[in-house]
């Protein structure tokens, strides 16, 4: 290889760490308190932008908590108190003056069992660029819900049918429509809470599939039970146990060769 | 180690680790039938060790099966993910480890009994026995979990290499004098040889097994020294 071809190759290599080295959300310190229970402690873990954050660990550990922080979904419960700071590229979304109805905007959601509206396909996807008054005029709109079903992969099987209602879809189509829903009001950050749980192999393939074409323009967070899943779909992977982060690194690495006692257990099946 | 969850788990993993230790005893048992064969021209003995090659196929077609059968069901991570490839790795050493010894079997009737020479058998026996303790200690220092065992092992494989020169400058010593030994010494010397390789196996095994008990790779191997090589450009 000769010098120049060299730079070039080391050109790429360095732009690409840079681009998946940036931060696009960091928490440091946080601690959740649900009244006096304490769920989270002094948690700190970066969100690296457009890379897949896969959070794991038993059932309670903390991470769907965890999770909910980054988009404050945490205010809409009374007993719910969290110290410690979480940026979105370096802002505190704690602070006072942010506006939580834009965050969420910001950062959106996909939760464990699809939840669409009882509204019809279009209006699922329209219900939020409405609200946020993304779309001036109804053919403006309309390129909205097109290139977002078609970013979900779901476009080609609902194009003749966006009139007919949501619930009538399967669970893998809900589940598509959930995450177009949710792209259409371009967030920078899609949270998944367990979003293949209910969904069959074929219809969680889909989901795979379209979290890593997903990355490419967005950043993601998803909880999973499924270890396995875990390793396909994430570049970083964060253990929780106990409402702690035991252990956060390359997903490579997190699966063969964890450094923690406790991931060990966890990923190979021997908590007891 | 903690139990997995699921027993049965843990019952086809032993299954794996049993299989493996039954492999690793008849390689040895094969290396040292086949050597005693060679040096006591026991055709019967060598005759056993090439039909022992069977039972050893057989064993590493059973592992391949149910490591398989083991990622399918499982779904391994971590250390069992490493302890599934490793058996699938160090299996298919062992295996070679039998065909090697089965080839130095074939040999014997080749060999005959006049042309060995007494130190000649002396230098082989030597080598065979460093060989076998390699096999042997191999997977006991797996079976019981000791990586740093696993890397005296592999740095011990130098003497055997050192060995095989020496016994490959004896036996062209012994063609030299006399044209007639050319037949058997050539044999023999394909045994040396087998023997050394033998010993490469082990290296394998020992590195795989250091991977399955760490987690990290052994640094790279030394660079080789084939002495043997030199002698014949010369």
């Amino acid at each position: 290889m000769n010098m120049l071809a060299e730079a070039a190759v080391e050109d790429a290599i360095n732009r690409d760490s840079a681009r998946t080295e940036t931060v696009k959300m960091q928490a440091s310190g946080v601690n959740v308190f649900y009244g006096e229970k304490q769920a989270l402690f002094d948690v700190d873990l970066a969100v690296r932008k457009n890379q897949v954050t896969a959070l794991i660990g038993p059932s309670g550990c903390g991470k769907s908590t965890f999770l909910r922080c980054l988009n404050r979904m945490n205010d809409t419960i009374d007993i719910c108190r969290v110290t410690g700071s979480i940026t979105l590229d370096g802002e505190d979304i704690y602070d006072p003056k942010i506006d939580v109805v834009e965050l969420r905007a910001r950062v959106g959601m996909v939760f464990q069992k699809p939840n669409p509206f009882p509204k019809s396909i279009y209006e699922n996807v329209a219900y939020g660029p409405r609200i946020h008054g993304l779309a001036s005029s109804r053919s403006e709109l309309d390129a909205i819900i097109e290139t977002s079903l078609q970013k979900a992969g779901l476009w080609n099987e609902v194009k003749d049918r966006l009139n007919e209602p949501g619930t009538g879809l399967s669970g893998g189509q809900q589940q598509r429509l959930c995450i177009a829903r949710a792209i259409a009001v371009s967030p920078e950050v899609i949270l998944m809470d367990e979003p293949c749980s209910a969904l069959d192999p074929i219809a969680t393939a889909r989901v795979e599939e379209l979290i890593d074409e997903l990355r490419e323009n967005y950043t993601i967070v998803i909880v999973t039970h499924s270890m396995q899943q875990a390793a396909r779909v994430s570049q970083r992977t964060a253990m929780f146990h106990l409402g702690r982060l035991v252990e956060e690194g390359p997903t490579g690495k997190m699966f063969t060769n964890p450094e923690d006692k406790r991931t060990q257990d966890y990923v190979t099946g021997r908590f007891g | 180690m903690a139990q997995h969850i699921v027993t049965s788990f843990d019952e086809d993993l032993e299954h794996l680790d049993r299989l493996i230790r039954d492999m690793g005893d008849l390689a040895a048992a094969m290396t040292k039938a086949a050597t005693r064969a060679l040096l006591h021209a026991d055709n019967a003995l060598a005759q056993r060790v090439v039909s022992n090659d069977v039972v050893m196929d057989a064993r590493q077609t059973e592992l391949d099966k149910s490591a398989v059968t083991l990622i399918a069901k499982r779904q391994p991570m971590a250390q069992d993910l490493r302890a599934v490839v490793g058996a699938i790795r160090m299996a298919a050493d062992l295996e070679r480890i039998g065909d090697l010894a089965k080839n130095i079997a074939k040999r014997v009737g080749a060999v005959g009994k006049s042309a060995t020479p007494h130190s000649l058998t002396h230098s082989i026996d030597t080598m065979a026995g460093m060989v076998l303790d390699q096999v042997q200690a191999v997977v006991r220092h797996y079976v019981e979990r000791q990586p740093n065992a696993l890397v005296e092992l592999r740095d011990r494989d130098e003497k055997i290499d050192v060995h095989y020169t020496a016994v490959f400058r004896e036996l062209l010593t012994y063609m030299m004098e006399d044209p007639r030994n050319i037949t058997a010494c050539t044999h023999l010397l394909f045994c040396a040889k087998n023997l050394e390789r033998i010993g490469d196996h082990v290296t394998n095994i020992a590195e795989n097994a250091y991977y399955v008990l760490t987690g990290s790779q052994l640094p790279v191997q030394r660079p080789k020294l084939d002495e043997t090589q030199m002698t014949v450009d010369s």
